[in-house]
């Protein structure tokens, strides 16, 4: 009889667990059918950097992007300096590759009630190692993702939905990703010392990129 | 005065010597220029390191116009005032050496106002070679490789500057390189005083410069605050200055702005000094010595 408990202990846990995952797959799917609508866009934006040994002002950027994951911020007019290959901001190719779905529960991004889900990838000779999906359910917006990858690391992409955004697309989007030192021999830049204190202490190591976009084409 | 000042300058540009200066400067930076235009991917390459592995760089839109240009002036630091000390130490010397200085001191016209013709007619020389460098290096540059945003190297850094906020750093920056420049002759017109020979001058004009900048450069804290500060040569680096921009909280650039105008103000006070200094010293000496040659 205890024998028999435990066993059905055990098999409504593993319903359980498969129910969570088929919920967290089909949700992932939901979300996947809602970006599946775009297939292209040009988009004039706004491009803010921030990383630690980069001074640079604001830039008018356009982005590209053709699905499922040829994306290109371009600054056609002047310099910009982007990430290379960890900028994929569309989550398309993401929730396309091959990936197993778990259910890690709900919580809150920006005071908003979100599910979150896991994905673990199943091609194991794949450059994504993890990536946590924070999903509004009400309307499938994917609000924030922390992807891992073997190269790069953990970068951060956060999704911020306007008012009036097209398309579902997002009218704003933060990228957060590590970044290494930069230096330059000062015997190669002779650089004028102001007599200013540099400041001290570890500098930090996470870049950020913040693009608004301010007009889509379709 | 500006009879004699157009005296000195006939004097300057009727000696062959003087356009060799131009000329060197007209084949350095056309070098410079030919260099980038074939391969400026690898120099960039350099620059940026490693960067070029983690981010995009954008090869075609960084080598410009503007950026040619800031090579160039970051490369020619020590040959430009050692064209600058080839007229300069000639001034005095060379007319003690050729034996006309006892028959120009003798005319009616005072030591002092003789000196200044000499150094202004310096000064105007300085002035036109340096225009003719800003023609070559950022006319030219311009003409051949566009106009673009600027990257600007630091050692701890990179800064971009957006293009049509270069053109007055570049403008300003030239008019500080002036004043720079100005203080190398100085020192040059000093040593000129002393001689009978404008060898002497010109080789100690250039040792002192190089010696100087070599201090200015190296990171040795025991220099750092006793040395460096004192030494003309960190002070003629502060026309890059210019080109730091402030930033905001948040990291990014503020358009338009200057990092630390209120230090490139003290080292163009600190450079004023120097050129005072240096004239003083020479109208003093030069009213007290013997001309015996």
């Amino acid at each position: 009889m205890k024998k028999l408990l435990s066993h059905l202990i055990i098999c409504s846990i593993l319903l359980c667990k498969t129910a969570l995952a088929q919920d967290a797959e089909s949700l992932v799917q939901s979300v996947r059918a809602r970006l599946e609508k775009i297939d292209h866009y040009e988009a004039d934006a706004l491009l803010k950097t921030e990383i630690p040994y980069l001074k640079v002002p604001d830039a008018q950027v356009k982005v590209f992007y053709k699905r499922p994951d040829q994306i290109r911020i371009v600054n056609e007019k002047g310099i910009s300096l982007v990430p290379r290959g960890s900028v994929n901001i569309s989550l398309y190719s993401l929730l396309s590759s091959p990936h197993q779905a778990l259910d890690a529960g709900k919580g809150e991004c920006r005071e908003i009630p979100v599910r979150i889900v896991k994905l673990l990838p199943t091609d194991e000779k794949g450059e994504l190692v993890l990536a946590t999906l924070f999903i509004e359910p009400k309307t499938l917006e994917v609000l924030r993702a922390l992807i891992t990858t073997r190269d790069n690391g953990t970068h951060t992409l956060e999704f911020y939905y306007g008012k009036n955004q097209v398309n579902d697309l997002p009218e704003k989007i933060l990228f957060s990703f590590n970044t290494e030192n930069f230096k330059l021999p000062k015997g190669v830049t002779f650089d004028y010392d102001d007599g200013k204190e540099k400041a001290k202490g570890p500098v930090s190591r996470r870049g950020k990129l913040e693009i608004t976009f301010l007009k889509y084409r379709f | 005065m500006w009879p004699l000042l157009q005296i000195e300058l006939l004097k300057i540009f009727r000696k062959p010597r003087t356009y060799i200066s131009f000329g060197a400067i007209a084949a350095m930076v056309l070098i410079i220029q030919i260099a980038l235009k074939f391969d400026g991917q690898s120099y960039i390459e350099f620059i940026v390191g490693d960067l070029k592995e983690s981010l995009e760089i954008p090869y075609d839109h960084i080598l410009n116009g503007y950026f040619v240009c800031f090579v160039i002036l970051n490369l020619l630091l020590i040959h430009i005032p050692l064209l600058i000390a080839l007229v300069a130490g000639d001034s005095v010397a060379g007319e003690a050496n050729l034996g006309t200085l006892r028959l120009l001191v003798s005319k009616p016209v005072s030591r002092q106002k003789l000196l200044l013709a000499k150094f202004g007619a310096t000064t105007v020389y300085t002035a036109l070679l340096l225009l003719w460098m800003a023609v070559l290096a950022l006319g030219l540059s311009l003409a051949v490789f566009g106009a673009n945003d600027i990257l600007i190297m630091r050692a701890d850094g990179l800064e971009i500057v957006r293009s049509s906020d270069v053109l007055w750093r570049y403008l300003a920056a030239f008019a500080y390189a002036a004043l720079a420049l100005t203080t190398v002759a100085a020192l040059a017109f000093l040593l000129s005083v002393f001689a009978d020979n404008s060898i002497g001058p010109i080789v100690a004009t250039i040792s002192i410069v190089i010696v100087f900048t070599i201090l200015s450069e190296m990171q040795i804290p025991l220099y750092d605050r006793t040395v460096k500060p004192f030494l003309f040569t960190s002070h003629m680096l502060a026309w890059k200055g210019f080109f730091y921009s402030r930033v905001n909280p948040d990291g990014t650039a503020v358009a338009g702005s200057i990092e630390n105008l209120r230090a490139i103000g003290k080292s163009s006070l600190v450079l004023i000094l120097y050129i005072t200094g240096f004239l003083s010293a020479a109208m003093y000496i030069f009213n007290r010595k013997d001309i015996l040659s």
